[in-house]
């Protein structure tokens, strides 16, 4: 049925290509997506799905892309091996996307017309609409159930297990039976259409594989919201905005289920959407300082709200927690694509001197788990620390390892004076670094009738939190906070290593989800025998780990998603590395980043003549 | 350079229930201008506080920036401050609520903090009806910046240099009945005899209190082209009616004459005992408390004293329904689901 038989059919791939959906925002056609994805994962098949859709409610397009990849490879991959054409509004793009020798699957209820005919791809008109019509007498259900069809369709030319689609949509809509059927019939329709009009499988198609074994699906701010739960916070402030309404949501939804007291119904958690983003962060301020874990989320036009009370938590050491699921500015920018571009912004919110511990997840299983510590360490060194997410692992469901808790662990409050050992002690000193480590000694107000009591401020004080202008003491201060500093690379998650010792010169550095797309990019160079080291950073600021990667390395290429380079300057200004040897592998196009591009990057940089540095001294430690 | 008090007791200085002293309530010595109507308010604080025999460690005091927001340092040093930043102090204390519902919350800003930097914080703090007093010293301009004309400045008032403002006035206490406030206030920083049984009513009070007070500032704004100087308050103030905050275990029988009484009950049993001087207006309805309000304005007269109550609302625990213990005690014990949970949650991502 082909109308281009001619083209020769390629060598079989199994579990390895990249399917795109073409929809239009607010059809119902996501579920019908998910079910896609998620049956290929039920198979034992990594799969990553992802969601490209515009800042609109209604109407405009959206693309849902996924890709499977038997050897694991969780990042973007460029090249639409099949895409499912059902809007009109963007058709003649989305051909033109497709590979060569690849697959459109249209709606051939009506004829295409000629000028979206392209020879060196296969076309599978399937007439969905025509077949929800004369299925379906409801006019939602039609529009429905004609992404059902489609996803029956590709279950034949893909080999997707019935099995699971039926398990699948038993458990979606379990306590609403009446619509299992339908949804059956409606994956028949397709299955059917295809045995009796095309050659199938295609040429890639999928196999079962115990690949997946206990891992989970989930996006990272369901990831994020559940640790916060788990993390104890008990206050959540926050400010609607794409991509981080999600952790709110989600926050609220586990606490709703596990934080009601048994006995009176009563809830131990506090949920406020704030007027703007300066309230979320006060309220958080103001609840950590009366000695409960309280968080916020947004993304970086909140952060930019929020910088002079990040400064006021920072001076005055009151911890907080913050999540930034960065989207791509600067600005409104591109307010629904991806970037890690607020990391100089995160790094150093607020006038004057100040810089703030920033943890850097890359699967939801470290949004959970992250997010959970975020407290501890925010409470540990009394400051506010940022978890730097971003909107493709927020709102994106990604294969992860399964979340996980240690039933003994206790909440570390830092350093908390209770009453009795206010009793016990001389005067108070909030601001005494009677540790040499930094941090001082918090009490709740209202821990003691007439011991403790001092007043909050972001204005200078001494050690006894008195107000004074005194320049020594002001210097005082400012140094300890810079001790502090040094307390904090010590106690923030360390990189990860992927060699035990050095194999090559050079070496690539990489955070967040970048790490996807770098870990493909390391293998891809490596077939091509270019061998590179790799560090994946976890938190800022950088440890010792950090700076001996890049000081025993002649050439470090920095992979990230931003246009600036923002991690390879703060790596530059925080352990005065030679900018010479840090070489910027970029993607700013508000697409995850994909591991060709890397490849392609660090493959031409690498062509130049001397690409890597002899006359660096500072090579070796 | 640090202002602390000599701890020297008066031994016959009177004791309250709790057996403290008015010492006890105080804070170290001010910075403020001498003569500033925000000491006067500091003081009526202190006095308030006492004669309710609050523990003074279950009060927190917060602030914005200002001189006014300087105060909390300067009234009951045995309670914790946050001297925050400009503007935001009622998101401060909206968070350090949520955390702790058992404690006394003083809110203190100035106009600048409020009227304008702080306009949008202020509105949602009413809506919410946080559980807290919040005082506004009023003065009709900014003092810590040296004088420059505040949203709350009459329109053509004039300045200390001579200006004259040409803009239209925010009126606080309108506003706050406007937006739903649940207690309403207004009072002069010279008249202690109102201003104490107030702040009393006002902390007894379960939701926003909002006390807007003129708080002339000596050195900016008290010139006679002035309206929050200290003579035109004086010669302009015209009471709503006279208030005894009578705590319901002590109950004194009425001594006010029947038809000129007001009995507002609060949530923890205590009575308020309101006397009536401007006969068209009821502290319990919204419209007569506009309207005598309007009226005042009117006549460019400044009504005091408890122009609005409403003791039906509940407040943002009410509203949450947060648990009865301060958040701030809770451990993992209520807090984390714990692991086996955890499995059922990953066992629904599979
Ligand atoms: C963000 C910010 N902008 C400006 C200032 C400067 N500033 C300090 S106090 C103040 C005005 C205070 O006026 P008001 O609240 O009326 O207090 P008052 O001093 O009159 O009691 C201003 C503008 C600041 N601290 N922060
Ligand atoms: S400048 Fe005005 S408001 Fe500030 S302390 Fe002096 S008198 Fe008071
Ligand atoms: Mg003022």
């Amino acid at each position: 049925m082909s109308m281009t038989q001619a083209i020769p059919r390629p060598r079989a791939r199994i579990n390895n290509f990249v399917a795109r959906f073409a929809n239009v925002n607010g059809t119902g056609s996501a579920s019908a997506n998910f079910l896609f994805a998620k049956a290929i994962f039920r198979m034992g098949i990594p799969v990553t799905p992802k969601n490209i859709f515009p800042s609109n409610i209604q109407g405009l397009p959206t693309w849902y892309e996924v890709r499977v990849s038997e050897k694991g490879y969780l990042g973007r991959r460029e090249g639409i091996d099949l895409l499912v054409a059902v809007n009109a509004q963007s058709m003649k793009q989305d051909i033109e996307s497709v590979r060569k020798g690849g697959y459109l699957v249209y709606d051939s209820t009506k004829k295409l017309s000629p000028d979206l005919i392209r020879e060196d791809i296969h076309y599978l008109g399937i007439p969905m609409m025509e077949l929800a019509n004369e299925n379906f007498s409801n006019p939602r259900q039609r529009q429905l159930f004609k992404n059902i069809i489609y996803v029956g369709a590709l279950s034949v030319l893909l080999q997707i297990e019935f099995e699971v689609l039926e398990s699948l949509l038993k458990e979606q809509f379990a306590g609403k039976e009446k619509l299992i059927a339908p949804n059956i019939t409606a994956i028949k329709l397709g299955m059917d259409y295809v045995r009796e009009h095309f050659d199938y499988p295609l040429d890639f198609y999928l196999e079962r594989r115990d690949l997946v074994r206990d891992k989970i699906m989930v996006d990272g701010n369901t990831a994020c919201g559940l640790g916060a739960v788990y993390g104890g916070a008990t206050v959540m402030a926050w400010y609607p905005i794409t991509p981080s309404t999600s952790v709110a949501e989600a926050y609220e939804k586990f606490a709703s289920q596990y934080r009601i007291d048994p006995q009176t119904g009563k809830h131990h958690y506090a949920v406020v959407q704030a007027e703007d983003e300066l309230a979320a962060m006060g309220m958080v301020i103001g609840a950590n300082w009366n000695g409960a874990r309280a968080l916020t989320a947004t993304s970086g036009p909140g952060v930019s709200l929020m910088n002079e009370f990040i400064g006021l938590a920072y001076f005055a050491e009151v911890p907080a927690v913050l999540i930034d699921v960065q989207r791509a500015g600067p600005s409104t920018g591109m307010p629904t694509r991806t970037q890690q571009s607020d990391i100089t912004l995160a790094a150093y919110a607020s006038h004057g001197d100040t810089k703030h511990p920033l943890l850097f997840p890359a699967s939801p299983e470290e949004c959970f788990r992250m997010t959970a510590d975020c407290f501890d360490l925010a409470d540990r060194l009394q400051t506010p620390v940022i978890l730097m997410t971003d909107l493709d692992l927020g709102m994106n469901d990604h294969m992860s390892e399964p979340f996980q808790w240690d039933e003994n662990r206790k909440y570390d409050r830092g350093k908390v004076l209770n009453k009795e050992e206010l009793e016990d002690m001389g005067r108070y000193g909030r601001y005494l670094d009677t540790e040499g480590d930094g941090i001082p000694y918090r009490t709740y107000p209202g821990t003691h009738p007439s011991k403790g009591a001092f007043t909050t401020r972001g204005t200078s004080r001494d050690e006894y939190a008195v107000y004074t202008e005194d320049s020594a003491a002001y210097k005082r201060n400012m140094d300890r906070l810079q001790t502090k500093w040094e307390t904090a690379k010590k106690i923030v998650p360390a990189p990860s290593l992927y060699q035990e010792s050095n194999q090559s010169e050079i070496g690539m550095l990489f955070f967040g989800t970048s790490t996807y797309s770098s870990e493909e990019a390391k293998d891809i160079l490596e077939e091509k025998e270019i061998q590179l080291d790799a560090i994946r950073i976890k938190a800022f600021p950088f440890g010792t780990e950090t700076e001996a990667f890049i000081r025993s390395h002649k050439l470090v290429f920095i992979i990230e998603q931003n246009r600036d380079g923002q991690l390879r300057s703060l790596i530059i200004n925080e352990m005065q590395m030679n900018p010479k040897k840090l070489v910027s592998v970029l993607n700013y196009d508000g697409m995850p980043i994909t591991a060709d591009n890397i490849v392609l990057q660090i493959s031409d940089y690498l062509k130049q003549k001397n690409a890597v540095p002899h006359d660096l001294s500072e090579t070796l430690i | 350079m640090t202002y602390l008090k000599p701890l020297f007791r008066h031994p016959k200085l009177p004791k309250n229930k709790l057996g403290y002293t008015l010492k006890e309530y105080e804070g170290t010595i001010s910075t403020l201008c001498a003569g500033c109507g925000h000491d006067s308010i500091s003081a009526t604080i202190v006095q308030a506080c006492f004669e309710l025999s609050i523990e003074p460690h279950l009060v927190a005091k917060i602030s914005g920036i200002g001189c006014s927001s300087k105060t909390p340092a300067y009234f009951l040093g045995n309670s914790h401050g946050f001297n925050s930043v400009h503007g935001r102090m009622p998101s401060v204390a909206t968070g350090a609520n949520l955390a702790n519902k058992n404690m006394v919350y003083f809110g203190v800003s100035g106009d600048g903090d409020t009227a304008s930097i702080g306009m949008g914080q202020f509105v949602h703090v009413i809506r919410r009806n946080l559980n807290m007093v919040y005082v506004v010293m009023n003065n009709g301009c900014y003092g810590l910046t040296k004088g420059q004309d505040s949203a709350t400045a009459d329109v053509g008032s004039a300045s200390k240099s001579g200006h004259i403002n040409p803009f239209q006035p925010v009126d606080l206490a309108s506003l706050a009945v406007e937006l739903g406030a649940t207690f309403v206030a207004q009072s002069f920083s010279g008249d202690k005899q109102q201003l104490v049984p107030l702040i009393k009513a006002a902390i007894q009070h379960k939701g926003l209190a909002f006390i807007n007070v003129m708080s002339p500032c000596v050195t900016f704004n008290n010139n006679p082209g002035s309206t929050k100087s200290y003579d035109y308050v004086r010669e302009h103030m015209q009471a709503t009616g006279t208030l005894d905050f009578v705590p319901e275990r002590e109950a004194i029988k009425a001594e006010y004459a029947a038809g000129t009484d007001t009995a507002v009950s609060l949530h923890d049993g205590t009575v308020m005992r309101l006397h009536k001087l401007a006969p068209e207006w009821n502290p319990e309805d919204r419209l007569s408390a506009v309207n005598a309000m309007q009226q005042a304005r009117a006549k460019n007269e400044i009504l005091t004293g408890l122009l609005y109550i409403n003791t039906e609302f509940g407040d943002l625990h009410d509203i949450l329904n947060t648990s009865d213990g301060a958040f701030n005690t809770l451990g993992e014990k209520a807090l984390c689901p714990g692991e086996e949970q955890l499995q059922v949650i990953n066992a629904g991502l599979r």
